[in-house]
C-alpha cells in the first residue's frame, strides 16, 4: 500500500462515520426530535435545609423558618397589570422598575428576586394572584429563626451574597445566603451543605410539565450538618444579662478543654433584627453607633492595657527565672522610688514587707516593680531580658491571634527589645524606662479573650487548649480534636500564684466576689485609660477589670470580665465574674442583692461625660 | 505560461474555504442571536468580530497569493523564532481566560499565538525534512524533526492549553507520508486500541488480550508461511501489558476527575447521574432535533435556549446540526473530507519536498481539526476543546488557518514556477 493513501482513506473512512451517526441521530432515531417539539429545560436549584446550631447542653440556638421571595424570569415577562402588583408589594413604580431593568441586566435566563422576604399576609393573596403575571413566581426559602434574643456577636448572621461574593465563590448564585459574621459565616460550608439541582421539562406555554429526562440529570442535594457549640445558654444569656447599660466584655472559659462556655459583648443587639426586609435598615443603624460600637466584639476585638491581672503574669516569670522564689520579701513605702527621681505610687502603708502571696493579694506595685526590674536585669542586657520575658508570654498566647474559630480578633502587642529600641535607642533604655510593663500599663495590650485564656492556662497549672466554639459538627467526626499547649512555665511554680489569686478574694482587693462553699481565684484590675477628645489627651475613668477561675482544685470555669470606664475592679467586674462563676458551678444565684445592684447598675452617664460638651471629672 | 495568479489559483479550494467561512459565519450570528441587540457591525459581537477576521483574512491572504514562494522558505526561521518567542512571552504577559493563560489582549483584540504556532512549525517542519541531509529513517534527523514539533507542544501544554497541543499530533500524518517507520504507526495504533481497552474492561481481562491477539497474529503469520521470529511478540506483549498499567495509573493517578468523566461518557462507562454530561447530551439533543431539514435560519430552540455551552466555539456543530439539520450537517461534513483530500491530492503533485510537506500539514491539521471537533459534538470523542476551523468563532485560528490556506493557493498555484 502506497503512503500517500493513508491519510486520504482514513479521511474518507472518518467522514463516513460521521455520516452514519448523523444519520441515526437526525433521521433515524425519533427519541431526540420528539424532545425538540419544544425543548426548553429549565434548571432549579434544590437547596438543603441549613444546619441548626445547638448550645453545649442540646439546648436549640438557631433553626430555620419559611419565608417567600418574589422571583422574575425577565425572558417570561408579558405585558402586565403592574399597578395591582405593586400594590401587593408595595412597592413605588420607580423602584419596582429600576428592579426589573437590574434582573434584565444580570440575566434575561436566570430568576432574580424582585421582593425578599414577603409577609405572611402578602404572600398568601399574592399566591392566589401570581398566575396572572407571566415570569413571575414565588420561591419559598428558609430563613434563621433565633430562639433567643443572644449571642449575636457568636452567632453572626446570614445574608445575600453581594457582587464581591459571586465573583469570589461561583458556587453562588445571585439571591442566595451566605453566612456573614461569626459561627454563621466560619463554619458556612457545613452549615448550608451543598445545593443540588434538578432539570424540569416546559411545555410551549410555559408551564413546567414534570422532571427532564426522568430526573436523570437530576443533583440531589447533600445535607447540610447541624453543630453542637460549647457555648452555655444559659451563661451567655446571664452574662448579657448581667452586661446591660454597661459597656465591655465576658470570656468565660472551661479551663480543661478550651471551649468557650460564654462570650459577651456589651452592648449587643438581638440576631433577630437582621432577618427579613428590615435587615439592610437596621444593620445600617448598628453600623452607624459609633459610640457604643455594637458590631463590635468586645470580647474578641477591643484592645486593653491588662492592668493588674498582668502581675501574676510577672509573678510566673520571676519564679521560671529564678528572680524569686516564693519567700523573697520587697518593701514597700506607699510606692517606691524605681529610679532617681522617679516614684511609683502604691496604696500599702508605709514601711510594708509583703512577700509573694501578700504581694498578690494586695496587689502591691512596688514588689512588681522590683520582680520586672528583676527579670530584666537578669540578663547581661535589658534586650536579652526583655525578650526572654517576651517568649514566655507568648507561650500564654499573648501577643499573637490566637486561632480560635471566629474570623474576627485582634493580635495584642507585647513590645519587645526592637520596640524599644527603636523608641530610645538601643542604648537609650533599661528596666526603669520601661517599668510600666511590671503592672500591666505601658505597651502592652491584651484581648479578653486572651486574658480569659492565660487565666485559664493558670488554672490548669501550665497549659492551655486553644479556645474554640465547636463542640461537633453532626455527621462529621473529624472535628474536636485540640492538643495542650504548654507554657514555658513549670507547673511547679503555679501553687504560690495561685494561692495568691485565691487569697485575692478570701482577704485582698476582690472579697466582693466570695461565693459561700465555693473557693474562688481572681485578681482584680483598674486600667488607666485615655481618649482623644477634640484633639487632646484625656484621661478617662479607669476600666474596671477582673479575671477568675473556680473552683481552685480542678478549676471548671475560667473568666475575664471587663467593664469600660467601670473604675476599681471590684466595683464591676469582680462581682460579675462572681455571679457568672455562681451561675454556672451552682446553677442558681442565693446573692439576690448583688444581682440587683449588677443589673441595675448603668454606666451610660459615665459614657455620655465626653461627649457632654461640659467639663467632667473621672474615677468618681 | 503569462497568466495572472488568478487563473492559475486551485478554485475547487478555495471554493470550499469561503463554503465553510461564510456558513461558520452565519452559523455564529446564529448562536449568539439575540433579539434586537446583535449587529453584524459591531466588532463587540462574537459575529461582528469574527466577520471582521474573515476580512482580515482575505486581505492577508491576497498580500500572501503575491508573495514568491522562495520567501516562504526564507521566511522560515525567523517565524519559527517568533513563534517559539511569543509562546515564551505568554508566560509574562499572557493573559488568564478560563484557566489558561494562552491569550495576548491588544485593545479589544485578542490573538492566540498557539494558532500561529502551528503555521511556523509547519513550515519548519518542511525546511528541515526538505534538507538533503535529513533522512527518517536515521535516529538523528528523526530527534531533530521531533524536537521541532514537540517544543511548541510542550509550550502550549503547560500554559494550560492540552486541547490545542493535541492538534500537533497532525505532523505525524505528515512524517508518516515523508517515510516514518511503518513501526510507528503499529506502536501508535496499539497504543490507542489499548488505552481504550484499559479503559473500557479490567487490567487482567486487557492483559488476557493483549496475550490472545499477540497468538493469533503469530499463528496466522506462521500458517502463511511468513516464518516470523518469536522474540518480537515477546517483547511487544510485555510493553503492551506495561503500558496497560501505567495507563491505570495515569487514568485513576494523574488525571482529574472531569477528565476521568469525559472518558467515562464516551465509553459508557458511568451511568451519568451527576449532570456531567449534561453539554454532550444537549450538543446531541440540538443535532438529532435538526431532523433531516433543521428548523431554519435563527429558528434553533436549543440554540437560543443557551443549552449548550461554548455553542458559537468548540459546539458550533451542534447549532448547523440543529438549524440546517441533515442537509447542513452532512453538507460540512463532505465540504470539509472534500477540502482535506482536495489538498492532498494537489499536494502529491508538487515536486520540491518543502512544498509538499507544508502542504501535507495543513490538510493534516484540517483532519485532526475536523475528527475531534465533530467527533465530539456527536458524542463520540470525549470533550476536547479545539474549534472547527474556519467555521468555529475564533479570530486567531481563523486567521493563522487562513495563511496557511493562503501559502498551499500560491504554492499550488505556482507549482512550475519560482524556482
Amino acid at each position: 500500500m502506497q503512503r500517500s493513501f493513508f491519510l486520504p482513506v482514513l479521511t474518507l473512512v472518518i467522514a463516513l462515520v460521521f455520516a452514519v451517526k448523523l444519520v441515526q441521530l437526525q433521521l433515524v432515531n425519533t427519541f431526540y426530535s420528539s424532545l425538540s417539539q419544544n425543548n426548553a429545560v429549565v434548571e432549579r436549584a434544590l437547596y438543603p435545609e441549613r444546619g441548626f446550631i445547638y448550645d453545649r447542653n442540646g439546648a436549640l440556638l438557631v433553626t430555620n423558618k419559611p419565608s417567600y421571595d418574589l422571583m422574575v424570569i425577565p425572558e417570561n415577562l408579558t405585558e402586565f397589570d403592574t399597578l395591582e402588583l405593586l400594590h401587593l408589594i408595595q412597592l413605588g413604580k420607580d423602584e419596582f422598575e429600576n428592579r426589573l431593568r437590574k434582573a434584565k441586566k444580570y440575566s434575561r435566563k436566570l430568576p432574580t428576586t424582585i421582593v425578599s422576604a414577603l409577609s405572611q399576609e402578602t404572600h398568601a393573596v399574592l399566591q392566589e394572584k401570581i398566575w396572572k403575571h407571566q415570569g413571575f413566581y414565588l420561591q419559598k426559602k428558609s430563613v434563621r429563626d433565633y430562639r433567643k434574643p443572644i449571642a449575636a456577636n457568636v452567632l453572626g448572621y446570614v445574608s445575600e451574597v453581594n457582587n464581591n461574593d459571586l465573583k469570589k465563590d461561583p458556587y453562588y448564585q445571585k439571591g442566595e445566603l451566605i453566612g456573614r459574621q461569626g459561627i454563621e459565616k466560619y463554619y458556612e460550608k457545613y452549615l448550608r451543605g451543598i445545593k443540588g439541582k434538578e432539570f424540569l421539562q416546559k411545555d410551549k406555554f410555559n408551564r413546567i410539565i414534570g422532571s427532564y429526562e426522568g430526573g436523570s440529570f437530576d443533583v440531589p442535594p447533600i445535607q447540610a450538618n447541624d453543630i453542637i457549640l460549647t457555648l452555655d445558654e444559659t451563661l451567655q444569656e446571664y452574662g448579657e444579662h448581667l452586661m446591660q447599660n454597661k459597656r465591655g466584655g465576658i470570656v468565660a472559659l472551661e479551663p480543661s478543654s478550651g471551649e468557650i462556655l460564654a462570650l459577651v459583648s456589651a452592648p449587643s443587639y438581638d440576631p433577630a433584627i437582621l432577618v427579613g426586609r428590615k435587615r439592610s435598615a437596621n444593620y445600617r443603624e448598628l453600623s452607624l453607633d459609633t459610640l457604643a460600637k455594637p458590631l463590635f466584639d468586645r470580647g474578641l476585638q477591643a484592645q486593653y492595657a491588662p492592668g493588674s491581672p498582668f502581675k501574676v503574669l510577672n509573678a510566673l516569670i520571676a519564679l521560671q527565672e529564678d528572680v524569686l522564689n516564693p519567700k523573697t520579701q520587697f518593701r514597700c513605702n506607699k510606692g517606691h522610688f524605681y529610679a532617681r527621681g522617679a516614684f511609683m505610687e502604691c496604696h500599702c502603708p508605709l514601711r510594708t514587707k509583703n512577700n509573694l502571696t501578700q504581694a498578690i493579694y494586695k496587689s502591691c506595685n512596688s514588689y512588681f516593680s522590683k520582680t520586672y526590674k528583676g527579670i530584666i536585669e537578669a540578663f547581661d542586657t535589658p534586650q536579652e531580658g526583655i525578650e526572654r520575658w517576651k517568649k514566655h508570654l507568648q507561650s500564654f498566647g499573648l501577643g499573637n491571634y490566637l486561632g480560635y474559630d471566629l474570623a474576627v480578633g485582634k493580635p495584642g502587642y507585647i513590645p519587645g527589645a526592637d520596640y524599644y529600641n527603636r523608641a530610645y535607642g538601643e542604648k537609650g533604655w533599661k528596666a526603669p524606662t520601661i517599668i510600666s510593663n511590671a503592672i500591666g500599663q505601658g505597651e502592652i495590650l491584651t484581648t479578653p479573650i486572651q486574658m480569659a485564656n492565660f487565666t485559664a492556662a493558670i488554672a490548669n497549672r501550665g497549659y492551655y487548649v486553644k479556645p474554640h466554639f465547636m463542640k461537633e459538627i453532626r455527621g462529621d467526626s473529624e472535628m474536636g480534636k485540640y492538643e495542650k499547649k504548654q507554657t514555658t512555665i513549670d507547673s511547679v511554680h503555679f501553687e504560690t500564684v495561685v494561692d495568691g489569686m485565691h487569697k485575692v478574694v478570701e482577704y485582698g482587693t476582690a472579697r466582693i466576689a466570695r461565693i459561700k462553699g465555693i473557693e474562688v481565684c481572681g485578681k482584680t484590675g483598674t486600667v488607666e485609660n485615655f481618649m482623644l477628645l477634640n484633639g487632646k489627651k484625656q484621661q478617662l475613668t479607669d476600666h474596671s477589670m477582673f479575671i477568675a477561675f473556680a473552683p481552685k482544685e480542678n478549676p471548671q470555669i475560667a473568666l475575664a470580665v471587663f467593664v469600660e470606664n467601670g473604675y476599681w475592679g471590684a466595683r464591676w467586674a469582680a462581682p460579675i465574674a462572681s455571679l457568672m462563676i455562681e451561675k454556672y458551678l451552682n446553677k442558681e444565684v442565693k446573692r439576690r442583692w448583688l444581682e440587683n445592684r449588677i443589673v441595675n447598675g448603668s454606666l451610660l452617664e459615665e459614657y455620655n461625660k465626653p461627649f457632654s460638651g461640659k467639663p467632667f471629672k473621672i474615677n468618681q | 505560461m503569462n497568466e495572472s495568479v488568478i487563473a492559475r489559483v486551485d478554485w475547487v479550494s478555495l471554493l470550499l474555504y469561503c463554503l465553510l467561512v461564510c456558513f461558520g459565519l452565519a452559523n455564529i450570528y446564529s448562536a449568539t442571536y439575540i433579539e434586537g441587540s446583535n449587529s453584524l457591525m459591531s466588532l463587540s459581537d462574537p459575529a461582528g468580530k469574527q466577520l471582521f477576521f474573515a476580512l482580515l483574512s482575505l486581505l492577508t491572504g491576497g498580500f500572501l497569493l503575491a508573495l514568491r514562494v522562495k520567501f516562504f522558505e526564507q521566511f522560515t526561521q525567523p517565524a519559527y523564532l517568533t513563534a517559539l518567542v511569543l509562546l515564551l512571552g505568554l508566560f509574562v504577559f499572557g493573559k488568564t481566560i478560563s484557566g489558561a493563560r494562552s491569550w495576548y489582549v491588544f485593545g479589544g483584540i485578542q490573538l492566540q499565538p498557539a494558532e500561529f504556532s502551528k503555521l511556523a512549525t509547519a513550515l519548519m517542519l518542511a525546511k528541515i525534512i526538505s534538507q538533503f541531509q535529513t533522512n527518517l529513517k536515521n535516529f538523528r534527523s528523526l530527534a531533530k524533526v521531533a524536537a521541532i514539533v514537540i517544543i511548541p507542544a510542550l509550550l502550549i501544554v503547560i500554559q494550560p492549553d492540552p486541547g490545542s497541543a493535541l492538534v500537533f499530533g497532525a505532523f505525524f500524518f505528515v512524517l508518516f507520508r515523508e517515510g516514518l517507520n511503518y513501526l510507528f504507526l503499529v506502536v501508535l495504533g496499539s497504543a490507542l486500541l489499548v488505552f481504550i481497552l484499559t479503559l473500557l474492561f479490567e487490567i487482567p481481562i486487557v492483559i488476557t488480550l493483549i496475550i490472545v491477539l499477540l497468538s493469533l497474529i503469530y499463528f496466522l503469520l506462521k500458517r502463511l508461511k511468513y516464518k516470523p521470529k518469536l522474540m518480537p511478540f515477546i517483547l511487544f506483549g510485555v510493553l503492551a501489558s506495561g503500558f496497560t498499567f501505567s495507563v491505570d495509573f495515569i487514568f485513576n493517578d494523574v488525571f482529574e476527575q472531569r477528565h476521568r468523566d469525559r472518558f467515562n461518557i464516551i465509553l459508557g462507562k458511568e451511568v451519568d447521574t451527576q449532570g456531567i454530561g449534561y453539554n454532550i447530551n444537549q450538543s446531541k439533543i440540538a443535532i438529532g432535533s435538526g431532523g433531516f431539514q433543521g428548523k431554519g435560519f435563527l429558528k434553533g430552540t436549543q440554540t437560543k435556549g443557551d443549552f449548550v455551552p461554548e455553542q458559537h466555539t468548540d459546539y458550533i456543530f451542534s447549532t448547523i446540526g440543529e438549524e440546517w439539520g441533515f442537509l447542513g450537517s452532512f453538507f460540512v461534513v463532505l465540504c470539509f473530507a472534500a477540502l482535506i483530500i482536495r489538498i492532498q491530492y494537489q499536494a502529491e503533485k508538487q515536486t520540491s519536498q518543502f512544498r509538499r510537506v507544508f502542504c501535507y500539514s495543513l490538510s493534516s491539521i484540517l483532519f485532526v481539526h475536523f475528527l475531534i471537533n465533530i467527533g465530539m459534538s456527536l458524542g463520540m470523542i470525549p470533550t476536547i476543546g479545539i474549534p472547527l476551523l474556519f467555521v468555529s468563532y475564533g479570530g486567531s485560528s481563523l486567521l493563522a488557518t487562513s495563511m496557511m490556506f493562503f501559502i498551499y493557493l500560491n504554492m499550488d498555484a505556482n507549482r512550475l514556477r519560482d524556482w
